[in-house]
């Protein structure tokens, strides 16, 4: 394993599907009609590229998110604030037993511009990486167009709340926000708001359930409020979170409607530790040490709540950080 | 077309979920539900149902009118089940440092200028600005999920509320 920076990042060449190769590091990237195929000096991989781009999406729009990002059970990233390593087998117990697995450090700003040329390269015209399957087309076959405009949406990220003057604005069918099939039958009436003259920016409030019933977009969490480094990042769900995403701090959910289920594993080994069924009204804690994936079979409403403190990667780095949510 | 049921919960009418162990402990995750809590608490009693470092979740059952409130920052409240109305005043004088984390209750209504009111229903969230005062207002009862930092009336009972087997 090596564990050197390396800013290496180049596409090069267009293969006979029309899609271009990458290269960061020793780590290759190339597409064909099915697949994303990862090359690095000890081995190989594959994932389908419905689900590689899915990954990829994510990955590019968080900017490499709290702690490890997996795309699968091989490959992925691992966020380490400034700097970010690229995996392969790292956080699988078999690949570390045969001494197969791979990994290298890259400066965030490096390897996140690699990431987003792939996606906006091997992205095809009426593809969306962030769209449930039913709702969008498809990702296979030779490269056809492109989708930029799907692939560099803008994250939202209120100062104090949606709605407030000044600040992220709630949604409308006016402003290209309609209201998602799975969530016809939510109640779009705005809260009775009667500000006296000069309180106008500080009276504020709106109807969340219905700002996240019209989201065009499926496990993106996007800051709607923040009293100071809490951050509520709500999201809408459908089918699987396209990443396990591996802790390295406490993360905590509030299902806000229907129901999610996770599988939660051992952050480093992939051994399951649990499952946890979560209903409309349910408050759960990720460990620190574990990795999870999401399922939602309806569309559902997920409150994911951070805390964005820049305190703690430091934590982090010392060992500082708690483990456990919670000691009783 | 396939025409969806949106599930939400209420106080009457909620479904708790559960973690299913295969090698680990349930507390580690702290699994709750805020329609259960505000069920077995008392009128405006602020319970975590979350906390990351100084920062908390607390799951509020609304009923009656709360006292009066002073917040040093922003808090947030999200209105889970039934209607909250928040009364909102700017205090005539400082009543609580800004420095401070957490709101804290007062024995009275200050003096000060009415700044407005919020009229919030299931899934409407609220902003109590900093360096404000407000109150709650709820003829029946309702759930409020509230955004804020840990203060001096922040319940903790996580015993109570969590799956520990």
């Amino acid at each position: 394993m090596t564990d050197t920076l390396n800013n290496d990042t180049a596409g090069a060449g267009v293969n006979d599907a029309g899609y271009a190769t990458f290269t960061a590091g020793g780590f290759t990237f190339r597409r064909d009609e099915y697949f994303a195929t990862i090359e690095w000096p000890t081995g190989s991989h594959q994932l389908a590229i419905d689900s590689f781009l899915r990954s990829m999406q994510r990955d590019v729009a968080w900017g490499f998110f709290y702690g490890i990002v997996n795309f699968d059970e091989v490959f992925g990233t691992m966020n380490h604030y400034g700097n970010v390593d690229m995996f392969a087998g790292r956080f699988n117990e078999a690949y570390r037993k045969a001494e197969v697995d791979y990994s290298e450090n890259f400066d965030h700003d490096v390897l996140i511009e690699c990431f987003k040329a792939i996606l906006s390269d091997w992205t095809n015209e009426g593809y969306d990486p962030f769209a449930a399957p039913m709702e969008t087309g498809s990702a296979f076959g030779p490269s056809k167009g492109t989708n930029d405009a799907a692939v560099t949406r803008r994250r939202v990220v209120a100062d104090r709340m949606v709605g407030v003057p000044g600040d992220e604005q709630i949604r409308s069918d006016e402003t290209g926000f309609p209201i998602n099939r799975g969530f016809e039958d939510v109640p779009q009436d705005e809260p009775i708001v009667r500000a006296e003259a000069g309180y106008e920016d500080e009276v504020c409030s709106f109807n969340l359930f219905a700002y996240l019933s019209r989201s065009d977009v499926t496990w993106n969490p996007s800051v709607v409020s923040a009293c100071k480094e809490s951050l509520y990042c709500p999201t809408t769900e459908e089918y699987i979170l396209p990443v396990i995403h591996g802790n390295d701090r406490v993360e905590w959910f509030v299902q806000l409607s229907d129901e999610i289920q996770w599988d939660v594993e051992d952050r480093d080994t992939g051994a399951k530790r649990a499952r946890v069924v979560m209903k409309a009204g349910d408050v759960a804690a990720m460990p620190a040490d574990i990795r999870h994936q999401g399922y939602s079979p309806k569309r559902s409403m997920l409150l994911v709540w951070e805390n964005g403190s820049p305190r703690i990667p430091e934590m982090i780095a010392k060992g500082e950080a708690t483990v456990h949510p919670v000691d009783f | 077309m396939n025409q969806y049921t949106t599930v939400f919960g209420s106080l009457s009418d909620f479904e708790k979920g559960r973690v299913d162990i295969v090698d680990d402990d349930p507390k580690y995750y702290a699994f709750s539900n805020v329609y259960d809590v505000a069920s077995r608490s008392g009128p405006y009693e602020k319970v975590a149902v979350a906390k990351n470092l100084e920062y908390v979740l607390e799951a509020i059952r609304a009923e009656g009118t709360s006292e009066w409130r002073a917040t040093p920052h922003d808090e947030f409240a999200l209105v889970m089940d039934g209607t909250v109305i928040v009364e909102l005043l700017d205090p005539a004088e400082q009543l609580i440092d800004p420095d401070a984390s957490g709101s804290i209750g007062l024995d009275a209504q200050p003096s000060g200028t009415r700044m407005g009111r919020v009229i919030a229903g299931r899934g409407h969230m609220a902003m109590l600005p900093a360096g404000r005062v407000y109150r709650f207002v709820a003829d029946e009862p309702a759930v409020i999920l509230l955004q804020t930092i840990e203060g001096p009336d922040t319940v903790y009972k996580w015993a109570d509320i969590c799956q520990t087997v």
